[in-house]
């Protein structure tokens, strides 16, 4: 019934289905699949050859490193910002709410000229984190702080409406069946916002692993230290490599997609053991 | 999705007009010329346009208007390259302008003797910037890889203006009483080491040096010098200009598959003419550009400075040789970068 209901809701299925192919189309699969076209001026060796030189490979590293490391401490501070933006209601908090949302909409170039700033030697913050002996701009550890400013709306506008789903009621029922806090939180509330957890995760690291105008100003850019893989892209084309640059990218390209499709796969089995589990 | 079946022909129908009303956009009788520039060019061309209409107008009794685009040299290049309709190029060095016939055969191999002075009309050098006072006592090239300086210059693989630098830098070192290429080579490797930060642009550098306050001196284009002293801050920065230098040419060129297309050539070669004029090459001094007029050159003398200048042409036979043996992968500046971070 409810499938045959659906079906209606959905006239001209037929037509919707045809647009969204040649939508995706036309505007993910081909420009996708000429990337690797491009690639195929290169000679296998010739290929290998760029995507592992050691420029390349300590960029790799550094851009799904920090990506991770940024993905990773989002999904800890976003939840605490979803946490209390859904449990308590303060003065101000639809004006942290729309906060929140700034990293979408800022042009990512001022947000690293903006982050550079505080945090350069001469800067707000990074005149005491320097006397704290911290490094952060011009460092791999800037190239994070630029990463977790713009993953951070990822997570929390991907946790918050799970945590709105969760009432209250079920924290008070767990209480009264003499749960701690802490088995309140490990058993009850967290396997429910673990599949938004992850999703945030992953929104928030793939976001990251393109990311290029944020980081080119607080990263340094120096090679094999400080320099992320889209530089390196473009320091190709800045050479006219377009065989080159599309070769790193291909290589990217592949990477995150298999990262994002581990991703899926463990939200959708996180998803599925929860549902199984007995009172959920 | 249902609102799609109804919103896709909605698109369609706005892709047609906007390409439509985009091809409306010249008036008849009127003529418009696209010229894909450089980042620091912006407001000499707003001048350079303003006068050159004017000019054409009252000789030709034709309205033109010029649209410009700006970016970093090797983007422009690259996008004109991929099918950007620029009718002239007036872009930061030949190498970028070399693409144009080499990667979409735009352009004839000869193009740069088209016009005179290696077709650039106006040339820059390379010179440094310090904060007031000068207080680490920079005098010229050898001064910066003492120790305890801070170099600000922005990646010669990303940046047309950092690869001038970079050549500005070894050919002096090669052209000392006894330079050699490793002397000259071990010069600019210990230059780079001094280098704590690689901006990608050099904009980018001098916002680094300016406004971050990091590095002892930045190395820039005179016109960029010229440019954060007189209009940024006198009483913050000094310019120190070194005993030799490289002459920076950024050429021009008319794209002739473009011209041809449009029937644009006549007033496109005009207009890269009018460069060389008295009138053009006043304003390439206001704007801080080296003009190559003696006449206007000598009435701007003290703006100037006198240093000794070298060419590219001179001292690495051209931008392919200088690309291809310093700058392509594998190329000197590779192997002074990668040895240094491991």
């Amino acid at each position: 019934m409810a499938t045959h209901a659906r079906r209606h809701v959905l006239p001209g299925f037929k037509l919707s289905l045809g647009f969204t192919w040649t939508y995706v189309g036309l505007l993910v699969l081909i420009p996708l699949s000429s990337l690797f076209l491009k690639t195929f001026s290169l000679t296998w060796p010739q290929f290998w050859e760029t995507v592992t030189a050691p420029r390349a490979l300590a960029a790799y590293r550094l851009s799904f490193g920090a990506s991770f490391a940024a993905a990773l401490a989002n999904v800890v501070f976003g939840l605490l910002v979803a946490w209390v933006l859904v449990r308590y209601r303060f003065p101000g908090r639809s004006f942290v709410e729309s906060l929140v949302d700034l990293p979408f909409a800022l042009p990512t170039a001022v947000a690293g000229l903006t982050l550079t700033t505080l945090f350069s030697s001469k800067g707000w913050y990074g005149q005491y984190l320097e006397a704290l002996g911290f490094k952060v701009a011009y460092s791999s550890v800037g190239v994070a702080v630029a990463l977790t400013f713009i993953g951070l709306p990822f997570v929390v506008r991907t946790v918050q409406p799970v945590l709105e789903d969760i009432d209250a009621d079920v924290e008070e029922a767990a209480a009264t069946l003499g749960a701690t806090p802490t088995q309140t939180f490990t058993r009850v509330l967290f396997p429910a916002i673990l599949p938004a957890l992850l999703s945030g995760f992953t929104l928030a690291f793939a976001r990251a692993l393109g990311e290029y105008g944020s980081v080119v100003f607080i990263s340094g850019n120096m090679p094999l230290r400080t320099e992320i893989v889209p530089l390196l892209i473009v320091t190709k084309l800045e050479q006219y490599d377009y065989a080159g640059a599309t070769a790193i990218a291909v290589v990217m390209l592949v990477a995150s997609f298999l990262l994002l499709l581990v991703v899926n796969v463990l939200q959708r089995w996180s998803h599925r053991r929860l549902e199984a589990r007995p009172g959920a | 999705m249902r609102t799609h079946s109804w919103l896709f022909p909605l698109i369609l129908v706005a892709f047609v007009g906007c390409s439509k009303s985009g091809s409306e956009g010249s008036a008849p009788g009127a003529v418009t010329l696209l010229n894909v520039s450089y980042d620091p060019t912006r407001e000499l061309y707003v001048d350079v346009n303003a006068a050159f209409s004017k000019h054409w107008e009252a000789t030709h009794q034709q309205k033109v208007s010029i649209k410009q685009s700006h970016g970093g040299s090797g983007k422009q290049a690259r996008a004109v390259i991929d099918g950007l309709d620029a009718d002239v190029v007036t872009l930061a060095l030949a190498y970028d302008v070399d693409m144009l016939h080499d990667k979409a055969s735009l352009i004839p191999d000869g193009w740069q003797k088209r016009l005179a002075n290696n077709s650039a009309p106006y040339t820059s050098t390379i010179v440094f910037v310090v904060r007031k006072g000068n207080p680490k006592g920079i005098r010229d090239w050898d001064d910066l890889v003492r120790d305890g300086v801070a170099v600000i210059t922005p990646n010669p693989k990303t940046s047309g203006g950092a690869r001038w630098n970079y050549l500005a830098a070894w050919g002096h070192a090669l052209r000392k009483p006894g330079g050699t290429e490793q002397s000259a080579r071990a010069f600019v490797d210990s230059l780079f080491r001094h280098v704590p930060v690689l901006d990608s642009g050099a904009r980018g550098a001098t916002t680094t040096f300016a406004e971050r306050g990091l590095g002892d001196v930045l190395i820039a284009w005179e016109n960029e010098a010229f440019l954060l002293t007189d209009e940024v801050g006198k009483e913050r920065f000094e310019i120190v200009v070194p005993s030799s230098s490289i002459v920076a040419e950024p050429p021009v060129t008319v794209v002739d598959r473009n011209v041809d297309k449009r029937g644009t050539r006549a007033v496109a070669e005009a207009y890269l003419q009018f460069l060389y004029s008295e009138e053009g090459q006043r304003l390439v001094a206001k704007h801080h550009y080296r003009p190559r007029s003696e006449e206007v050159a000598r009435k701007e003398g003290a703006r100037f400075p006198k240093l000794t200048l070298f060419t590219i042409d001179e001292v690495f036979g051209g931008w392919r040789k200088a690309q291809s043996a310093h700058f392509d992968d594998g190329g000197v500046f590779d192997s002074i970068y990668v040895p240094q971070a491991r």
